[in-house]
């Protein structure tokens, strides 16, 4: 008689055997995962992390990407940046927002407002940005991955791996080059040229993207945390901060998820053995 | 329901004048209580029971998701999105509902490999499996219209593509296509009534499930070692012995569930579903959801003319491919039912289960990837494809001529009381 187990190793032995075989571009690398404080089930996110990556996404990333689903009063929620309410109101009363209620149509923003967009609308957008469109950064972190082959995404299952985007995103911050390295193909294997106005990064797909190099050492200056600890301020900090608030902005109830999560999974494990056992007493008499 | 009608009295006055009038409580009792069930069923046969929690589940967190969800082009993908971070406990309800259906579709693949296994299509269980057939029919289809309804990218272009094979039909496809489609193209009115019909599919399921029960209850259950009940010694009643039973595996069953609803709720699905529907923008991977991969392998394994048109000739392979299964009772000629007592049948068994796993496997990679030496996925595939179509229509009908089946048991009694005969896999 065939045993599942051994259906199921010949299944993973043929699967393993048709593994990726990738063609790879090159010039081209792919996102290297990073540690993440809100990766795997225990993870939560850093508060003062996330303080410091809204400071990058306000400062830097808010001037062309939109974030329309981020509202003012989300920077206050637990589980978030958690700023307090006075800061969110003062800092939501420095924006402007339509409205079409009050005389002149704009007023100034309120915590229930939404982030307010740098484009009215997306020619607007690419009129200001070389045609290229800086897409909204609401969900971007979730929208954005990078690719397991095969055995990887197995593990993903019990590693509960969801941080691709935030990987991917911290890689293409810090993937920029000036001049484009020698021997970079296409992926059909012609010679890559750079088209004007474009920008080399090794990570985006195409190898050419519209974004100019947006971080740089030194750029954005971060207030010390309560504690007093400091961060460095160099483009590999900055990229991880506004990646991990990027992966907030997408996902803002994390934290929340994950405790309510236990709670089940501790009903469930127990409420499963004491079925265990109603079941198997039942049964101890038929047979 | 059946043969074995109950003759109860309710002891109380009120409940006795409902039963004589509606003889519901009885009904209940007879199909939920006493119904008389083998009593060698092993944990595979908990899956009818998880299958009607699931539906369940899946009805349940649909209507409250319904009651927040917007059905228009401009404005779907912004709904769903503030269901997940305004409304109170949004997250998780949608996270159920989307990985909900991953969970039904695992379960619901089981459940038919299970019947595949023991025979449990075979007579005079026809009707049974056939009802059964068709509520596969009807999940695929809720799932498909249910994809759509975040309208993100993959949404956009899943009802594209799918919508599409429609087309591939002679004279009658393009009205097809334009009738599902409500126009030339997808578009709000593509919306609108897929949200319709997400929500009218369900309960036609349910109306469904209720004929399967039906039918299921005439028979009664196969089992194990499919020899059929030959005295009351062999059954055991419903209640509590499987109530009982098929509530710990729901249980048991809920704890994967959890795991990816409330830990990776997106793991099972595609990050460009992140991105809103854009018509102008065509994904570079366009792939549906894994559990559709094996008939989506096989609707594209066929790339060649061959008397009709490539396309055509998918779709009837893809369509084909699920309609054979209505078939399936008159293809397997063999008397014994439990593939436990067919030596050969439980390799060409095993094989279609690793083929299938194969089939989905292809689904998900492009076509011209290359899998052994020079040949393709749209090479191999193909090979994956005729052993499909041939278990049904060569091996099954043929096998029972050349096989020596193993003994079978006298009755169900025997070999639990007895020594040999395993009777589970």
């Amino acid at each position: 008689m065939i045993k599942i187990t051994t259906i199921f190793a010949a299944a993973l032995i043929g699967l393993g055997l048709a593994a990726p075989v990738t063609a790879q571009e090159a010039g081209h690398t792919e996102a290297a995962k990073q540690h993440w404080s809100f990766a795997g089930i225990f993870g939560t996110y850093d508060q003062n992390q996330l303080q410091r990556g809204f400071q990058v996404f306000r400062e830097v990333c808010a001037s062309c990407h939109s974030a329309r689903l981020l509202a003012f009063r989300n920077l206050a929620e637990e589980g978030g940046p958690a700023f307090s309410e006075g800061q969110v109101k003062e800092l939501a009363a420095q924006y402007e927002v339509s409205d079409v209620t009050v005389a002149g149509g704009k007023r100034k923003a309120l915590p229930a407002d939404h982030w307010p967009s740098p484009f009215a609308t997306e020619l607007d957008a690419r009129d200001a940005n070389g045609g290229a469109f800086p897409p909204d950064m609401s969900v971007l972190a979730k929208a954005r991955s990078i690719e397991d082959g095969f055995p990887g995404w197995v593990f993903n299952y019990f590693t509960t791996y969801a941080e691709g985007g935030p990987d991917y995103i911290h890689a293409l911050l810090n993937a920029y080059s000036e001049e484009v390295p020698a021997g970079v193909t296409n992926s059909d294997g012609t010679p890559f040229t750079l088209p004007e106005g474009k920008y080399f990064n090794a990570v985006f797909p195409s190898n050419s993207i519209g974004m100019p190099p947006p971080l740089s050492d030194g750029q954005i200056e971060y207030a010390a945390a309560a504690d007093g600890t400091t961060v460095p301020l160099t483009v590999e900090q900055y990229s991880k901060d506004v990646s991990a608030f990027l992966m907030w902005v997408a996902e803002p109830h994390l934290d929340n998820t994950k405790s309510a999560g236990f709670k089940v999974l501790a009903f469930l494990l127990l409420f499963a053995a004491l079925m265990y056992l109603v079941k198997q007493r039942l049964w101890r008499k038929v047979h | 329901m059946s043969a074995h009608e109950s003759k109860y009295t309710p002891a109380n006055p009120v409940l006795r004048w409902v039963e004589d009038r509606l003889p519901i409580l009885g009904f209940a009792k007879s199909t939920l209580v006493d119904y008389p069930t083998p009593k060698n069923l092993n944990y595979w046969w908990t899956f009818g029971a998880i299958l009607a929690f699931m539906l369940g589940v899946q009805i349940v967190t649909g209507i409250v998701l319904a009651m927040h969800y917007t059905p228009e082009a401009s404005l779907a993908f912004d709904s769903v999105e503030a269901i997940k971070r305004d409304v109170v406990g949004g997250r998780i309800i949608q996270a159920v509902h989307s990985t909900g259906a991953s969970m039904f579709f695992f379960a619901v693949y089981i459940h038919i490999f299970r019947g595949l296994y023991f025979g449990s299509y075979k007579a005079p269980r026809e009707i049974l499996w056939i009802l059964g057939v068709i509520i596969f029919l009807l999940m695929m289809a809720t799932a498909f219209f249910g994809y759509v309804l975040p309208w993100g990218q993959m949404s956009f272009w899943a009802a594209a593509v799918i919508t599409n094979i429609f087309a591939a039909i002679p004279i009658i496809g393009d009205p097809i296509l334009q009738l599902l489609r409500g126009g030339f193209a997808v578009d709000n009115p593509t919306l609108n009534r897929f949200f319709s019909l997400h929500y009218l599919l369900p309960f036609i399921i349910a109306a469904v499930v209720f004929l399967h029960i039906w039918a299921l209850h005439v028979p009664g259950n196969n089992n194990p070692i499919g020899v059929e009940v030959k005295s009351e010694r062999d059954t055991v009643p419903f209640h509590p012995y499987y109530t009982m039973k098929d509530f710990f595996a729901v249980v048991v069953f809920c704890i994967p569930f959890a795991w990816f609803a409330f830990f990776a709720p997106d793991i099972l699905g595609h990050p460009d579903n992140y991105i809103q529907a854009n018509p102008l923008v065509t994904p570079p991977h366009i792939v549906p959801e894994w559990y559709f991969l094996p008939f989506y392998a096989i609707l594209r394994a066929i790339d060649f003319n061959f008397i009709l048109d490539s396309k055509l000739l998918g779709v009837i392979a893809f369509g084909g491919s699920i309609l054979i299964l209505f078939f399936l009772p008159w293809l397997d000629t063999a008397k014994v039912r439990s593939g436990t007592f067919r030596p050969a049948f439980k390799w060409f068994y095993w094989l279609f289960a690793v083929n299938f796993l194969l089939l989905m496997w292809y689904g998900a990679q492009t076509p011209d990837m290359k899998v052994v030496g020079p040949f393709t996925v749209a090479d191999v595939s193909k090979l994956s494809v005729a052993y499909y179509f041939l278990y049904f229509i060569v091996i099954l009908p043929l096998l029972s001529r050349f096989e020596k089946p193993r003994p079978l048991p006298n009755s169900i009694s025997e070999p639990v009381l007895g020594k040999p005969a395993q009777a589970t896999t």
